[in-house]
């Protein structure tokens, strides 16, 4: 014999209503059978029983409101043994019985885990300097690794020899021209850090190079009807758009948005655009923007922005260095016409925008002046060939010819 | 003791030699002479001269209707202190030591702190209470207790602790321009500080704390006696290359904390020095609120330098023991810093 009690579905239920049996005397019910329907506060749920039983009898009449831990039906165990409670329900424990015993649970023996002594500033620091903790030895007391000890392993960090996946850099002649020659460490270290990337990739990637023009009149009018509509703040800037073109045509063409690793292209399905942004004291680098094509155009101006705050501030995140699955270079700010960019391994492509300047433009018969941008590939040939890399800069061109539905 | 406090300011050249005592003094002259509705009451203030020799004199000079003895009888004077509030006048009453204000303790929180509230609002409190508190002087555990943490638990009143000379002189004023109940504590151990204060020194704000000494590498947080502990161990500190940041809170309630919460941005680090007893204490509060609001630019756990957890003894050398010193001030900042320990 075996009672069936109003369970508790929840911490705060303190009765229920039963709506229905959903069983009679006699019926034999299997684990998981539905026993009743009870109303609580949440609403209607089916009771489940968890053990093979008959019913004997229903104790309660439907409508009933009882608190939890009321006897609603008594249930015969069908393998004989004795129990106080069954019950029930579909995510939580049975109402607790009215015994008042204690358990003893004892306290299992947990797993020796290291834990890292980090004071919280030092984890918040490493956090920004993409310094990874367990790498860092601890000076503090017990090994406790403080702010200095950080700053310390950032230190050597950046100029690690091959920092191909954590520094991202760019060909030399992307350098900004405000960049001044210095020789501190860190300087010496991005140079050493984009020297290597750039000769391995000069080394091993056979690049080929597609060059289009792109008429920028459309683009460029919505552009500014749309931001008449703007603040000055919420203003968006042109490269806005090629980069929100870029990410739309790698979806028409994925085979450029990847690595070649072990010799073959993996392509890769998060788009995050490597962005190529020059520091003020020389050197560049070109962290993600994660997912650009999921991001609205005001997303990715708020993210560019960002991003260039945080560069030019030292406080990028060790991921936005090292996920990048395409290279973007811009200089046409600079008054740069084409830009022939040097594939960051192990990606396959760099896409380069030179400046938008009026040009003559031919066009059915016609000859007209309008905004030219001119945008160039640089592919990796053992993963793609020219026809890729051409239909990808046509989806650019189309993608910026439908600038609203960007 | 000037402890290198300058609070002299270039436009008001003429500055007097004053004492922390006379600051208090002068403060209580002046507002009794500005303000037709002041007056003093208190025991042994007026033909003794106070407890402390805060009132010498001013009965002799301003009268029996504006320095008043009172009975042995805490609760009876704080509560005739308010009655004279309410009726519109502007009392302040000195309760020898905070010991003794616990026998006052109901009229101070159970009448002054919650009679604005359990009005609706319609009557303030203008009281303010001063009472000498701290240790340092032998007079033994009755006398010695630094219990203004307990009573900046109580929300409806503020709770002053001045420290220099300038705010010895001029937070009276601004307490009694106050319409709610205030207390003033002032560290027996002070009295005989001695500086120079502009002869035209007067109010000073009681919202805020401040910064009196800039360092980059430890915050250490205090008020009244203890800022001038912190501030000699600064000096050793300084020696060994580490600059620390000195607080003075000045005011227990409302507690100031955007200025200990910057300085803990910027330094990383706290040490809280605080001559009541560590359980339960303000300087606990501080350190909660450095936990809930300034974490992330921790370096190193918030340490507490409180005094130790006995009655004040009252031979000098145990009572030394008992009490924050300087010395370890500077070991446990050497220790934070350095990590070497």
């Amino acid at each position: 014999m075996a009672e069936f009690r109003m369970p508790s579905l929840g911490a705060d239920m303190r009765t229920g209503t039963l709506v229905a049996w959903k069983v009679k005397p006699g019926d034999h019910l299997k684990h998981g059978d539905i026993i009743a329907d009870v109303e609580t506060d949440k609403g209607i749920m089916e009771i489940e029983v968890f053990e093979n039983c008959i019913v004997e009898e229903l104790l309660l009449a439907p409508d009933t409101k009882v608190p939890v831990g009321t006897p609603m039906a008594k249930l015969k165990l069908e393998d004989g043994a004795e129990k106080e409670t069954i019950a029930v329900t579909d995510r939580e424990q049975p109402s607790p019985p009215p015994a008042i015993e204690v358990p003893t649970i004892p306290v299992p023996e947990l797993p020796q885990e290291e834990r890292l002594r980090v004071s919280p500033l030092a984890r918040k620091l490493a956090t920004e300097l993409g310094v990874d903790l367990t790498q860092v030895k601890g000076t503090g007391a017990d090994g406790a690794i403080h702010q200095m000890d950080v700053e310390e392993a950032a230190k050597k960090l950046q100029p690690k020899p091959k920092p191909a996946e954590k520094v991202v850099a760019l060909p030399p002649e992307a350098k900004s021209p405000e960049a001044k020659p210095t020789t501190t460490d860190f300087q010496a270290g991005m140079r050493r850090a984009i020297a290597a990337a750039m000769s391995r990739s000069n080394r091993e990637i056979p690049h080929y190079y597609l060059e289009t023009r792109i008429d920028m009149s459309h683009a460029l009018q919505w552009l500014e009807t749309e931001n008449q509509k703007r603040s000055i703040k919420e203003r968006i800037l042109p490269v806005v758009l090629l980069i929100k073109a870029v990410a739309k045509a790698l979806t028409d063409v994925p085979e450029l948005n990847g690595y070649w690793i072990d010799d073959q292209l993996q392509v890769q399905e998060a788009i995050h655009i490597g962005f190529a942004i020059s520091l003020r004291q020389g050197g560049l680098v070109t962290p993600a923007i994660h997912h650009a094509d999921l991001k609205s155009l005001d997303e990715l101006m708020a993210a560019l922005r960002d991003l260039i705050e945080r560069t030019r501030g030292g406080h990028l995140r060790s991921s936005e260095l090292s996920d990048a699955t395409i290279t973007l270079t811009s200089l046409g700010d600079i008054g740069v016409e084409k830009v022939y960019g040097v594939i960051y391994p192990p990606q396959v492509a760099l896409v380069g925008f030179g400046k938008i300047a009026e040009q003559p433009w031919a066009e059915r018969g016609m000859l007209d002046v309008r905004p030219v941008l001119t945008a160039t590939l640089a592919g990796d040939h053992r993963a793609t060939d020219g026809m890729i890399g051409a239909r990808f800069l046509q989806a650019i061109n189309t993608h910026l010819q439908a600038v609203e539905k960007l | 003791m000037n402890y290198g406090i300058d609070t002299s300011t270039d436009n008001s050249p003429l500055m007097i030699r004053t004492t922390y005592r006379e600051a208090v003094r002068d403060a209580i002259r002046e507002s009794i002479l500005k303000d037709d509705r002041v007056f003093l009451m208190g025991e042994d203030v007026g033909r003794y001269g106070g407890a402390f020799g805060v009132t010498k004199g001013l009965l002799q000079e301003l009268g029996p209707d504006k320095i008043m003895d009172t009975p042995l009888c805490e609760s009876g004077f704080t509560g005739a202190g308010i009655g004279a509030a309410l009726g519109g006048m502007r009392p302040i009453v000195e309760v020898m030591t905070v010991n003794f204000s616990l026998l006052a303790a109901d009229q101070i929180l159970n009448t002054a702190a919650t009679y604005l509230h359990m009005s609706g609002g319609l009557f303030n409190i203008p009281l303010v209470i001063r009472m000498g508190t701290g240790g340092g002087k032998q007079l033994a555990a009755q006398h010695s207790h630094s219990l203004e943490g307990w009573y900046a638990h109580i929300p409806g009143i503020k709770v002053l602790t001045p420290a220099v000379l300038e705010d010895a002189r001029g937070m009276l004023w601004s307490a009694l321009e106050d319409p709610d109940p205030v207390l003033i504590f002032e560290n027996t151990l002070l009295y005989n500080m001695e500086g120079e204060l502009p002869a035209t020194a007067g109010a000073v704000d009681i919202d805020r704390a401040c910064i009196r000494r800039v360092g980059r590498d430890v915050t250490l947080i205090s008020y009244s006696a203890s800022l001038f502990k912190a501030l000699e161990a600064t000096e050793t500190l300084a020696q060994e290359g580490i600059e620390a940041e000195v607080i003075d809170l000045r005011v227990l309630r409302p507690l100031d904390e955007t200025t200990f919460l910057n300085s803990v941005a910027k330094t990383h680090r706290a040490v809280i020095i605080d001559e009541g007893w560590r359980s339960g204490s303000i300087s606990a509060e501080i350190s909660a609120r450095i936990m809930e609001k300034a974490f992330y630019d921790l370096d190193a756990p918030v340490e507490r330098i409180c005094a130790a957890e006995v009655p004040i003894p009252y031979a000098n050398h145990l009572e030394q023991a008992a009490l924050p010193q300087p010395t370890t001030i500077v070991n446990t900042v050497r220790r934070m810093v350095t990590r070497h320990g």
